[in-house]
């Protein structure tokens, strides 16, 4: 298939078409707003909807009732909108409502700036809103993963029924290159979701609810989303190794920082020094077993995010002690170019760094 | 003998959760005999909202989807927008659709979405314990204004219907109050008209319904009947704000 010059932004919105998503709701925030533009243009030249909703509030609901008629649909945005749509995702969550949200994080807290970010790790990662549930998550580290993770986040959003997150930063969402959009499986809705409200038809009544009420249901409900996500931890963490066989010391990093990583990484096998990557593509379910098992022979983890240090504590759990982790990395724009993370690995051999 | 009424067959046999005199009752018969006499129960897909009437999906038979507080004109939206044949309405109460969904009601409204709005007002909180909303009459006492609503403390009553009837694109607004069987009638006239708007593409329309909610004004069921004759209708005028001729 050729490939097209494109935005990482544009290329969620195009993956997202070909793969039978024919709604998105969406609220204009930057740097994400090339695919609210992208949908505008292009959803109704597919014969779909698009309606620019009057907050993330709203749309993230309006992504709830279009989900519940089994359709699928997405919506985007960025970390501060990300946050208002916590209230949506965890009713969907709780009403088993497939759907692909997008995330192109900037710097926060509060108002924050737009310049790339990962600080929205524990709210994509740990449920973001209230109650127990989990998010898919995506990390695209390139324009063709903007592409492909939407195909695959719609898919296994389906499967399992739950809501999936395309977590990028502003810069795999705005920079441009090749990418090839790939045919994707489209579900069979009529057939295949049998649960959609379309109407009382038959004698069956479609209920897409939030919540039961009594005890003993909403424990079961916790009970089947507990025994989903666990499923979902067994089956579905993916991730990329890089020159990661002999490594002695490993970094740990999602996104754009995992390419930032290989560079430097290139850099310090020319001169001997066996270090390695492991990329995890999925964030939940984290890839714990992966991790785990190089615990066993590496001697270091580093663990470089654009954040204060936040994947850094799933990476602590899943090497459980075996072997130090360092950190290296900074919120609110700050980014971990390949000179400073090929200092810091230097750092850790020469035993100048404290963990 | 014969048979002058029965009840709607979408009304199911389980007992309503509702306490003595409230009108969710009376609002839920005639939604079901609305979609009974225009035969669209296979069309209808409703969205419950949060406050008593959060369940009463358990005692309608039709398609429901339960959004979240506030939202309901928002999930509406993106049912109505994905499946645009099926007759899509929202049921919510007065905390629901004005005090948390004041921007989701009115977005919705001026967008003119083809779908059909219940509201319920009974001017109190009623599932929390009965504190203070946006249709609280001045004066009245509720649990988090024991001493009555004081306009110079957190304002006046909103009159949704005289709102919405502003917007261009509202198509058919009404008020109606259920205090007597005469404007129960009156009532039911207008949730009819209210879905062959949608039935017929016409746009958005809405209803709103004096309702008694005797356990948080704590007045005997039939008292709250007349404080709604008294009071309610005295603040928000009964009648149709915005209508369309033939329909």
């Amino acid at each position: 298939m050729e490939k097209i010059l494109m935005k990482g932004n544009e290329a969620i919105g195009a993956a997202a078409i070909n793969a039978g998503c024919l709604y998105y709701y969406g609220y204009p925030i930057t740097p994400q707003s090339e695919l609210l533009e992208y949908m505008a243009v292009n959803l109704p030249k597919a014969g779909g909807v698009f309606l620019q909703s009057e907050s993330e509030l709203a749309g993230i609901s309006m992504v709830y009732g279009t989900a519940a008629t089994g359709k699928r649909v997405m919506t985007s945005s960025s970390s501060p909108g990300f946050s208002l749509m916590q209230e949506g995702l965890s009713y969907m969550a709780s009403a088993g409502l497939p759907a692909v949200v997008v995330d192109i994080s900037r710097g926060g807290p509060g108002l924050g700036r737009i310049t790339p970010s990962q600080s929205d790790y524990f709210q994509a990662t740990k449920g973001g809103g209230h109650g127990d549930y989990r998010l898919l998550v995506f990390a695209p580290a390139s324009v063709q993963e903007m592409s492909s993770l939407t195909a695959l986040a719609f898919e296994l959003a389906d499967k399992y029924r739950m809501p999936a997150l395309i977590l990028g930063d502003g810069i795999v969402a705005q920079m441009m290159e090749p990418v090839e959009i790939q045919e994707t499986a489209v579900m069979n809705e009529a057939g295949e979701k049998d649960w959609a409200a379309t109407g009382n038809a038959n004698g069956k009544q479609h209920l897409v609810l939030s919540a039961p009420f009594t005890d003993p249901e909403l424990i079961t409900l916790n009970q089947n989303l507990s025994n989903k996500y666990r499923l979902i931890k067994e089956r579905e963490p993916r991730i990329e190794e890089f020159m990661s066989d002999d490594a002695e010391i490993l970094i740990v990093a999602y996104g754009i920082v995992s390419r930032f990583s290989k560079a430097a990484i290139r850099t310090l096998r020319a001169e001997k020094i066996k270090v390695g990557l492991i990329r995890p593509i999925t964030l939940f379910p984290f890839p714990e077993k992966a991790i785990e098992k190089k615990s066993a022979t590496a001697k270091a983890f580093l663990v470089v995010e654009m954040s204060e240090g936040q994947m850094i504590e799933d990476v602590r759990l899943a090497v459980n002690g075996k072997t130090p982790v360092y950190w290296f990395g900074g919120g609110g724009g700050k980014l971990t170019p390949p000179d400073m993370i090929i200092a810091k690995v230097k750092e850790i051999v020469n035993g100048s760094e404290c963990k | 003998m014969s048979v002058n009424f029965t009840k709607s067959l979408l009304i199911n046999e389980e007992p309503y959760a509702y306490c003595p005199g409230c009108s969710h009752g009376i609002v839920h018969r005639l939604l079901a005999e609305t979609v009974d006499e225009l035969a669209i129960k296979e069309r209808c897909v409703g969205v419950s909202s949060i406050g008593c009437s959060v369940r009463c999906w358990k005692f309608i038979d039709l398609d429901f989807v339960q959004g979240a507080h506030g939202r309901g004109l928002a999930v509406a939206t993106g049912i109505k927008r994905a499946q645009p044949d099926k007759i899509v309405f929202t049921y919510q109460g007065d905390g629901d659709l004005i005090a948390i969904g004041m921007g989701e009601t009115v977005h919705a409204a001026a967008r003119g979405e083809n779908v059909t709005v219940i509201f319920v007002n009974n001017t109190v909180f009623g599932a929390t314990g009965g504190q203070l909303a946006p249709t609280t009459l001045i004066g009245q006492k509720t649990v988090t204004y024991p001493e009555g609503r004081d306009e110079q403390v957190i304002g006046k009553p909103i009159r949704m219907a005289e709102l919405l009837a502003t917007l261009d694109t509202t198509k058919y607004v009404a008020r109606v109050s259920l205090d007597s069987p005469a404007n129960i009638r009156q009532a039911k006239n207008a949730m009819k008209k209210s879905f062959r708007m949608q039935l017929e593409n016409k746009g958005f329309s809405f209803v709103e319904f004096l309702a008694a909610c005797p356990s948080n004004l704590k007045l005997t069921p039939v008292d709250a009947m007349k404080w709604i004759k008294d009071k309610m209708i005295a603040y928000y005028p009964l009648g149709e704000f915005k209508k369309l001729e033939g329909i």
